[in-house]
């Protein structure tokens, strides 16, 4: 089996503020029951991380932007490492991302192992 | 008690006790003199106790004899005197001044670091296990055959064939450094956590055996909740499981020695003492920072100790398992949690989700799908219950299996 980097992206940074606390509370659920059923299918790595919506980009000539929401409109949101026979299965696993509810995306990966 | 459970009575809290205490003065590279000590005293204490009846005190009697037969093995043991007994702790050569020191706080001490000892990551895993009963519990080659459910010449050779590995290891009779002791932990609470389940899930017979090793597992357990070395969160989240899932122990067979499942369980057969005292551990095990498995599944069993279904308890049960499966994979729970599912998301979700698993060859995989197709497709139900049939292992499940299709086809 081959390891797949699942990489979260959503289209609108500050859509978590316009939520109220129980929406927030009702978006959990369904992450939890998503990365359980892959863990039920041993065929999750790590849940990975989710990831604070500010952030800066370096670029050469010690240029520092404010994120990269200007030239991006997709703001990446967190990763999750999961195990697939292949990428289709992989991009299969991900239709049941619940980022796809609130209009984001998933790109799916194939991580190159060490020893290749 | 009578004279005839009385030996055994004691060879199984005793034995361990005077082994470990022996094995901390010489060594544990003489566990095999220790051991052959302790079976000395008990065989004459059955010749001696035969001829005379019972002393005062059975107990004192067998530290004396056995200290008795351990200054002789030094005196008359020249080799082990002129090799052994100068490295020996309290280094004095003069073997009449050889403390055998029997009392209550050397025994528990000498216990703690056989547990850490035989939990050495240098011994494998199932030689974990066997030791354990064998040396700490006081179990004999028989019992541990008929637990593990293998003849005695397995058993026998898997247990010298450990005894050879302590030895050649070097393995020190001693707590591990505090920087070390949670990572030590681990292994030994892996051993304890893995003899609990042979009791509590093994499909031996002999249901005397089952229980002996869930308390014996539990007495472990307590020892290191106890010791302030050893009282960790985990510790303790490891015994608040063992305590609940024991509360259901007498729930869970009928009459006939037969398998209850836990809906069918009279719940009034339930301990709650034992209830009471994993609410109890569990609260003490909710500090720190780590959340461990045995924190996750002792708080699945808390909830099971609810027997009226709400949505609350199946959304946490299902939460639970959801995070238990990202920290360790195994089948078991990848089930319980499709179960789990299909209490709190509904059997459609479910069904869907049990699918995905890829767990065909176990019979517990079939007899899940079965229940979920109830009520949905009946055809799908007698396929996956004689699938079960097919792959079950033992009578008794067979014989459960066999009892459901045909409740089912009337």
């Amino acid at each position: 089996m081959k390891e797949f980097l699942l990489i979260f992206r959503r289209e609108d940074s500050n859509y978590a503020e316009k939520m109220s606390p129980e929406q927030i509370q009702s978006m959990l659920k369904p992450w939890q029951d998503w990365i359980g059923g892959i863990a039920a299918q041993n065929k999750l790595v790590t849940a990975g991380n989710r990831l604070e919506s500010d952030g800066k980009v370096v670029k050469p000539n010690n240029l520092v932007t404010n994120g990269p929401f200007v030239e991006i409109k997709e703001v990446l949101g967190g990763y999750t490492i999961i195990k697939a026979n292949s990428l289709e299965e992989a991009t299969e696993m991900s239709k049941g991302c619940p980022i796809l509810q609130v209009g984001g995306s998933v790109e799916v990966r194939a991580i190159i192992p060490m020893d290749n | 008690m009578n004279e005839q459970e009385l030996i055994p009575h004691l060879f199984r809290t005793e034995y361990s006790k005077i082994t470990s205490v022996l094995c901390k003065l010489f060594g544990i590279e003489y566990i095999e003199t220790a051991e052959d000590i302790v079976s000395d005293t008990f065989l004459l204490a059955a010749e001696t106790w035969g001829l005379k009846g019972l002393p005062q005190n059975p107990t004192a009697w067998l530290y004396t004899v056995a200290k008795n037969k351990a200054k002789d093995f030094l005196k008359h043991e020249h080799v082990f005197t002129k090799k052994v007994a100068v490295e020996l702790k309290n280094s004095d050569t003069n073997t009449e001044d050889i403390e055998i020191d029997l009392s209550n706080t050397n025994i528990t001490n000498s216990q703690l670091q056989m547990m850490f000892a035989i939990c050495h990551p240098s011994i494998p895993a199932e030689s974990q296990i066997g030791l354990s009963l064998n040396i700490l519990c006081g179990f004999g080659v028989d019992e541990i055959a008929d637990a593990f459910i293998t003849n005695k010449e397995n058993i026998y050779k898997r247990l010298i064939r450990a005894k050879e590995k302590l030895r050649t290891e070097n393995i020190k009779m001693e707590l591990p450094p505090a920087a070390e002791i949670n990572n030590r932990l681990e292994t030994v609470l892996t051993t304890l956590y893995l003899l609990f389940s042979e009791g509590y899930y093994s499909t031996s017979k002999n249901t005397t055996l089952q229980k002996d090793l869930c308390i014996e597992a539990m007495r472990l357990t307590l020892m290191l909740a106890e010791n302030e070395h050893t009282k960790t969160p985990t510790v303790n989240a490891l015994l608040s499981l063992m305590c609940f899932h024991s509360s259901r122990f007498e729930a869970r067979m009928n009459l006939n020695g037969e398998m209850v499942i836990y809906e069918e369980q009279d719940e009034n057969l339930w301990n709650l003492e034992l209830v009471e005292k994993g609410i109890h551990y569990l609260t003490k095990a909710s500090t720190g920072n780590k959340l461990s498995k045995y924190h996750l599944e002792a708080a699945i069993a808390y909830w099971h100790t609810h027997k009226t279904d709400t949505p609350e308890k199946w959304e946490s049960i299902l939460q639970l398992y959801n995070r238990l499966l990202s920290l360790e994979y195994s089948p078991i729970a990848a089930l319980n949690r499709t179960y789990a599912l299909s209490k709190a998301n509904g059997k459609k979700e479910a069904i869907a989700e049990a699918e995905k698993l890829e767990l065909k060859t176990s019979h517990l995989y079939h007899l899940l799908l079965a229940n979920l197709y109830e009520e949905i497709d009946v055809s799908k139900v007698y396929h996956h219950l004689t699938q079960a049939l097919e792959l079950a292992k033992t009578d008794t499940e067979k014989m459960n299996i066999e009892k459901k299709i045909n409740l089912f086809s009337k």
